[in-house]
C-alpha cells in the first residue's frame, strides 16, 4: 500500500514535470538590470513589445538598486550569470572584456546594420576590434542655468550660442556681487567634479588629448594639464563653497531656488530641475564656451549598455533582444519614455526641448564624443583623479601636491 | 567462574584495552572543544591567513592573480592616503574614549529613583538602539549645509556656517561624535548595571568615614566598577577601529579622502565601485589586523592575569 502511493506520487510528480516541460515551450532569458523607476517603466514597455514579437521568449527581468548593482555584477557574472545584463561603455567594459566575462557580438551588429545605424557609439563599444554590448541610450552634458538667476544679478542672458569663455568669467564676478554662487555642484559622489574637468579639458586640449590623458600616455605634470586647471582657477572662487558635503540633487535645489545661476551637468538634471518648479521658462541650456580657439569642438555624452555574459545560457534569444533594443522603432519608444537620446539615427529624438538642443549639440560636435571621466579612464585612475578634482576645488593652492599624487598613480594604474 | 574470570581480566583485556580507554581522560576536552575550535578554524582562523595570502598578490577579483611579494606593503609605506587613515584611526581611538567617562557621568546621574527615571534611562540609551546607519543620517542632516541645525547654529552665532563634513580639518571630529552618541549610551547601559552591583555596605562605611563627593567617587566608587569599566574599555577600543558605517554613510571618506580611517580605505580599494584591488585591500586589513592585535593581546594578558590573581 505505502510502496503504491510513494509510485503514485512519482507518476504525478513525472506526469506534472513533463506537463511543465510541455508549457515550457517558451524560452527563458535572464536580465539583470539597474534601472531607476522611470528608466525601468521605459524599459518593461520594451520588454512587453519584445515579448509580443516573439511570443516564445520570455524574459525576466531582475532589477537591482542602482549602486548596488556595480558591485552585484561582478559576483553574479561569474556565480550565476544572466543572459543579458547592463553596464556602461568605454574602459568601464574593459575589466569585464579583459576577464572574458562579456560574449562578442560583433555578429549582432553585422547582421543588423549597425555598424552603420549606431556608428557614432561604436568606437565606445569596440576593443580588440571586437563589439562587446550594444548601446541602448545617452544623454548629453552642457550648462543649465537659471534665467532668473541671470535676471536677478542683472546679468544679460546668453545668446543662442552661449556665451564666451571670457564673458562667462566676467557674469560669474557680477553673479558673486549679487550673492548668488555662479556654479554650483554637489561632489559628495565625486563624479560631478569630473564633469568639469572633462569639460574644461576637451575645450582647452581637445579631444585627442583628453583621451590619451585618460589612457594614461600623458603625464599629470604636464603644461597642458596645468593650463587646464588655470582656467578653472578662473572659475574656482564662485563655485558653491560647501560642495563636497552635498550630493548633486541639493546643488540642484541651490540652482532651483536661485541661490546659484549654472550647473554643469548631464540631461538627466533636467528631470530635477522641474520636479523643483523650474519650467522651459526659466531654465536654460547652453554649450559650454570655447577656450582655445579653433579647437573642433568636443562634446561628453555618456552612453548606457547591454552585455551578454559570457555564461549566458540562451544566447542565442538574448541576441535577438539585442538587435530588437536597437531598432529605430524600440530607441524612439525608449529614448521618448526616458528623456534622453536614442543611440539609432534612424530614431526619432523626443520633443523637449532640452532633448532637442543636445541632439543638435552633439550631432554638430567635429571634434568627438567622451564618454565621462570616470568611464574613459580605468576605475582606480578615476577614483584618485576625482579626488583630486575636488580637493583642487577646495584647497586650489595644493595644485602641485595634487598632479603629482595623480602623476604617481598614473605610473603605477597603467604598467 | 567469577573468580577465575574476574582473575583472567586483567591479564586478558590489558592488551585490548582500546585506544580510547586508554586517552579517554585526555581526549574529552579535546572532543568538547572540537565544534568550537572548528568553526573557529573555518570562520576566523582560515579567513586571515586568506588576507594575508591575498596581500602579497595583485588581484581584481575577476581575472588571473599575480604575485606581488611584498610590494603592497612597500606601496603603503609611500601612500599618502594610508598614513591619513592612520591618522584619523588614532584620532578616532583618542577621542572614542571619552565615551567612557561621559558614559560613567551619565550612569550615576540617571542612577536614582525618581518618578519615571525608567523612561529616562530608555531615552538616553536610545541612540544605541538605533542603527549606525540612522545615526549617521540624523548627523548628516544636523551637519548639512544650508540647511542644517548645526549650520544654522553657527551661522546665527558667527555670520558665516561651517559646513563640518566639507572641510578637511574638521570631518573626522565631526564624525567622531556622531560615532559617540551611541557609543555614550553603551558605555552608560555598562555602568548602570554595574552600579547596580555596587555593595551598599562599602558606601555606608565610606559615608561613616566621612567620604563624599569626588573621594567617594574615585576611592569607593570606580574601584568596585572595575569589570564595567574594562569592558567599557574593550568595546569602545573595538568600536573605534571598527567605524566604518557613520564614515560610509556621512562622507564617503570625503572630502577628498580625508575623513578615511583604516577599515574604510580597505573597502574602498577592495570593494567599492572604483576599487578592486584585493591585494591592496587585503593588506590594509592586514595592518589594521596587527593594530587590533596589539590591543586584543593587551586584553587577554589583562584578563589572564586577573584571573590568575583571582
Amino acid at each position: 500500500m505505502k510502496h503504491y502511493a510513494r509510485t503514485a506520487v512519482l507518476g504525478f510528480a513525472t506526469a506534472s514535470l513533463l506537463a511543465s516541460v510541455a508549457f515550457a515551450q517558451q524560452r527563458v532569458v535572464k536580465y539583470n538590470a539597474d534601472y531607476d523607476p522611470i528608466p525601468l517603466a521605459g524599459m518593461e514597455a520594451i520588454i512587453a513589445d519584445f515579448e509580443a514579437a516573439n511570443p516564445d521568449i520570455d524574459i525576466q527581468l531582475t532589477n537591482f538598486d542602482h549602486e548596488g548593482y556595480k558591485t552585484a555584477i561582478r559576483n553574479f557574472l561569474s556565480a550565476d550569470a544572466p543572459d543579458l545584463a547592463n553596464w556602461y561603455a568605454g574602459n568601464r567594459m574593459a575589466p569585464f572584456v579583459n576577464a572574458g566575462q562579456f560574449t562578442d557580438v560583433t555578429d549582432v551588429w553585422d547582421e543588423n546594420g549597425l555598424n552603420e545605424a549606431l556608428a557614432s557609439s561604436a568606437p565606445s563599444m569596440t576593443m580588440d576590434g571586437k563589439k562587446w554590448g550594444v548601446p541602448y541610450t545617452y544623454y548629453q552634458w552642457g550648462i543649465y542655468y537659471n534665467r532668473d538667476a541671470y535676471k536677478a544679478a542683472g546679468v544679460e542672458l546668453p545668446g543662442d550660442d552661449g556665451v564666451t569663455w571670457d564673458q562667462f568669467v566676467e557674469n560669474c564676478k557680477k553673479f558673486s556681487e549679487a550673492g548668488i554662487d555662479c556654479i554650483t555642484t554637489g561632489t559628495k559622489a565625486l563624479w560631478p567634479a569630473a564633469g568639469i574637468f572633462d569639460y574644461l579639458d576637451l575645450r582647452t586640449n581637445g579631444y585627442d588629448f583628453h583621451m590619451e590623458l585618460t589612457s594614461g600616455k600623458i603625464p599629470w605634470t604636464d603644461d597642458r594639464v596645468k593650463a587646464v586647471f588655470a582656467e578653472w582657477a578662473k572659475i574656482q572662487p564662485y563655485i558653491t563653497k560647501n560642495h563636497a558635503a552635498i550630493d548633486w540633487q541639493d546643488a540642484a535645489a541651490l540652482m532651483v531656488q536661485g541661490k546659484a545661476a549654472h550647473y554643469i551637468m548631464g540631461n538627466f538634471a533636467v528631470g530635477n530641475f522641474k520636479e523643483g518648479g523650474m519650467t522651459d521658462e526659466n531654465l536654460g541650456f547652453m554649450v559650454f564656451p570655447e577656450i582655445t580657439p579653433g579647437i573642433p569642438r568636443a562634446e561628453e555624452a555618456p552612453t548606457d549598455t547591454i552585455h551578454i555574459p559570457a555564461g549566458a545560457k540562451n544566447v542565442e534569444d538574448a541576441k535577438k533582444f539585442l538587435a530588437f533594443v536597437t531598432s529605430p522603432e524600440a530607441q524612439t519608444k525608449y529614448n521618448a519614455a526616458v528623456n534622453q537620446l536614442p543611440t539609432n539615427k534612424n530614431a526619432q529624438v523626443g520633443d523637449d526641448p532640452f532633448l532637442q538642443a543636445g541632439f543638435k549639440m552633439l550631432s554638430t560636435a567635429d571634434g568627438g564624443i567622451a564618454q565621462f571621466f570616470d568611464r574613459d579612464a580605468p576605475a582606480e585612475m578615476a577614483k584618485v583623479g576625482m579626488e583630486g578634482f575636488q580637493q583642487f576645488m577646495v584647497q586650489p593652492d595644493q595644485l602641485d601636491n595634487i598632479l603629482e599624487r595623480l602623476e604617481k598613480a598614473r605610473q603605477r594604474i597603467y604598467k | 567462574m567469577t573468580g577465575s574470570s574476574t582473575a583472567a581480566m586483567p591479564v586478558a583485556s590489558a592488551p585490548k584495552r582500546s585506544y580510547w580507554r586508554r586517552n579517554q581522560r585526555r581526549l574529552a576536552p579535546w572532543l568538547f572543544l572540537a565544534p568550537g575550535v572548528i568553526m573557529f578554524l573555518i570562520y576566523v582562523i582560515w579567513p586571515i591567513a586568506n588576507s594575508i595570502w591575498l596581500s602579497f598578490y595583485d588581484w581584481d577579483g575577476l581575472g588571473q592573480k599575480t604575485w606581488l611579494g611584498l610590494a603592497n606593503y612597500a606601496e603603503l609605506l609611500d601612500d599618502e592616503n594610508f598614513y591619513i587613515s592612520l591618522k584619523n584611526n588614532v584620532i578616532w581611538l583618542v577621542l572614542f574614549m571619552l565615551a567612557v567617562p561621559i558614559g560613567l557621568f551619565i550612569a550615576i546621574f540617571l542612577n536614582q529613583t525618581v518618578t519615571g527615571i525608567r523612561i529616562y534611562k530608555s531615552l538616553f540609551f536610545f541612540p544605541f538602539v538605533i542603527s549606525q546607519v540612522v545615526v549617521g543620517l540624523i548627523f548628516s542632516w544636523f551637519y548639512a549645509p544650508n540647511f542644517g541645525l548645526l549650520y544654522k547654529l553657527v551661522e546665527w552665532a558667527t555670520g558665516t556656517g561651517i559646513a563640518f563634513l566639507a572641510e578637511p580639518n574638521y570631518v573626522t571630529y565631526a564624525l567622531v561624535v556622531a560615532g559617540l552618541w551611541p557609543q555614550i549610551a553603551y558605555c552608560m547601559i555598562l555602568y548602570l548595571t554595574g552600579l547596580n552591583n555596587i555593595s551598599p555596605d562599602q558606601i555606608e562605611a565610606a559615608r561613616l568615614d566621612g567620604a563624599k563627593g569626588w573621594r567617594m567617587l574615585w576611592y569607593v566608587v570606580i574601584p568596585q566598577l572595575r569589570p564595567a569599566t574594562f569592558i567599557a574599555i574593550v568595546v569602545t577600543v573595538i568600536g573605534a577601529l571598527r567605524s566604518f558605517d557613520i564614515v560610509s554613510i556621512m562622507t564617503d571618506g570625503g572630502p577628498f579622502g580625508s575623513s578615511r580611517v583604516l577599515s574604510f580605505y580597505m573597502y574602498e580599494q577592495a570593494l567599492s565601485e572604483y576599487g578592486y584591488r584585493m591585494g591592496y585591500g587585503a593588506a590594509i586589513a592586514v595592518i589594521l589586523f596587527l593594530i587590533m592585535m596589539v590591543f586584543i593581546s593587551g586584553f587577554i594578558w589583562k584578563m589572564v592575569k586577573d584571573e590568575r590573581e583571582g
